[in-house]
């Protein structure tokens, strides 16, 4: 940064994780009750009430609000059910359907205006649901292949050279049971995080330079970090849709793993 | 715990260590999601777009099948049609055969029958010529039987004239004596 700038942004402090950090919703609430878990209570709500609109009564020439609900649930079917799942996949479009709907809003949660926070920007969210995930992966893998042949198919797959397994076999225990679900949740929960902070440093470095410290030589940088904030905004979107897909994605991954281990 | 993680605490709370309450609110939010869209919302629409898939399955089989029977009923048209037309031909074929035979049949029953009515006729003429040529010879006799009586009953009364007649008779003779010769 250049002298005269650094003298404009002298003030300036940018937002940190402590903007994550929400104090009960009123003076004596109890302390749970914060904005993100209100959020996520309507979120869930939400999500039940455009599904019920969509797909209550569903009509054969869909109409309305079908329309939109086939959409996403033709995308859910066609873009990760079915590839990953085969011929499961109906049976499992109810948990998968419900997982991106939600997470979906959540996320989407981020850029609109008032609500404005990712719910799964607090660990908690994606981490109840890559645990839930986790359970049915484990569950599936030993129930379809046997407890040592669940371990034996994770471990030690078959047609490789002997002295490999004692470097896979670590490798595979650790990445399926130890790494996956927590990347799982933290693949959703830090783009969440992130996007948001980057969402919060471009509006505070727009509001700070065009309205608390408006100066000639820092309106230029205020101008930009509205731009961006717009910019971000779209960007955010993008984000937020493609981790609600991967994250539903990779839980249809993980069933469709223990279901066919030869995959 | 690493410095970044000292310093994110020094700030505030660490974002990486979940609340406990956040973790029963969000499975509780899952859970009922998870009831409504899963459990009650997604057969329906499943049950709804297996049946649009019948629905236009059905609609495609159907047409298919219609248009199938429709040309099969057409074939079938075709080629009574073109039965038809040549047991048409047969028959007129037939018509012309018999019509010819039966042409020819009358010409030769119409011929016989002619010839037939002519021989009579001829029969009949020939009869009648010798009837009348018997009838004719009678009455030659008779006439002739009569001129020769009535000549000579009257020859003993006319002895002058009859003379006279030989006289006449005689004369022709001697006028014509290259015919005597």
């Amino acid at each position: 940064m250049t002298l005269p700038l650094m003298l404009v942004a002298e003030d300036f402090t940018a937002p940190g994780p402590s903007i994550f950090d929400f104090p009960p919703l009123w003076d004596g609430a109890p302390s749970w009750l914060t904005k993100p878990v209100l959020m996520a209570i309507f979120g869930a709500i939400v999500v039940c009430a455009l599904a019920w609109s969509a797909f209550a009564n569903p009509k054969l020439v869909p109409r309305g609000m079908q329309n939109i609900g086939e959409m996403g649930y033709q995308f859910v079917r066609d873009q990760v059910a079915r590839p990953f799942l085969g011929k499961d996949a109906e049976r499992w479009m109810p948990l998968l359907l419900s997982l991106f709907f939600l997470i979906l809003l959540w996320n989407l949660f981020g850029v609109v205006p008032l609500i404005q926070i990712p719910v799964a920007s607090h660990i908690a969210f994606p981490a109840v649901l890559a645990a839930l995930i986790y359970i049915i992966k484990i569950y599936l893998g030993i129930k379809h292949q046997g407890f040592v042949g669940y371990f034996k198919n994770m471990m030690f797959p078959a047609g490789l050279p002997k002295p490999i397994y004692v470097l896979l076999a670590p490798i595979e225990f650790l990445s399926n049971l130890i790494i996956a679900p927590f990347t799982h949740a933290v693949r959703l929960f830090a783009n969440m995080f992130a996007g948001h902070l980057i969402l919060a440093f471009f509006s505070a470095v727009g509001f700070w330079f065009l309205f608390e410290k408006l100066t000639p030589l820092g309106s230029g940088l205020g101008v930009l970090g509205v731009i961006m904030t717009i910019a971000m905004t779209g960007f955010e979107m993008f984000i937020e849709f493609l981790q609600a897909f991967l994250f539903t994605m990779l839980a249809a991954m993980y069933i469709g793993g223990s279901l066919h281990p030869d995959h | 715990m690493t410095m970044a993680a000292t310093l994110l605490a020094a700030e505030g709370e660490n974002p990486l260590i979940p609340h406990a309450y956040e973790l029963v609110v969000g499975s509780f939010a899952f859970l009922v999601v998870f009831l409504v869209v899963g459990k009650i919302l997604t057969p329906r629409i499943q049950k709804t777009l297996a049946e649009r898939t019948e629905a236009i399955e059905g609609g495609i089989k159907k047409a298919e099948d219609a248009q199938a029977e429709a040309q099969r009923t057409l074939e079938q048209y075709r080629a009574q049609l073109a039965e038809a037309r040549q047991e048409a031909a047969r028959l007129r074929e037939e018509a012309r055969e018999q019509g010819a035979q039966i042409k020819a049949e009358l010409r030769e029953e119409a011929q016989a029958e002619a010839r037939r009515i002519i021989e009579a006729a001829h029969a009949q003429i020939e009869a009648d010529r010798q009837q009348a040529l018997n009838q004719l010879r009678g009455e030659i006799g008779r006439l002739a039987t009569e001129l020769a009586s009535r000549i000579v009953g009257e020859s003993l009364e006319d002895e002058v004239r009859q003379r006279r007649i030989v006289d006449r008779f005689l004369e022709e003779l001697e006028a014509r004596p290259e015919a005597v010769r």
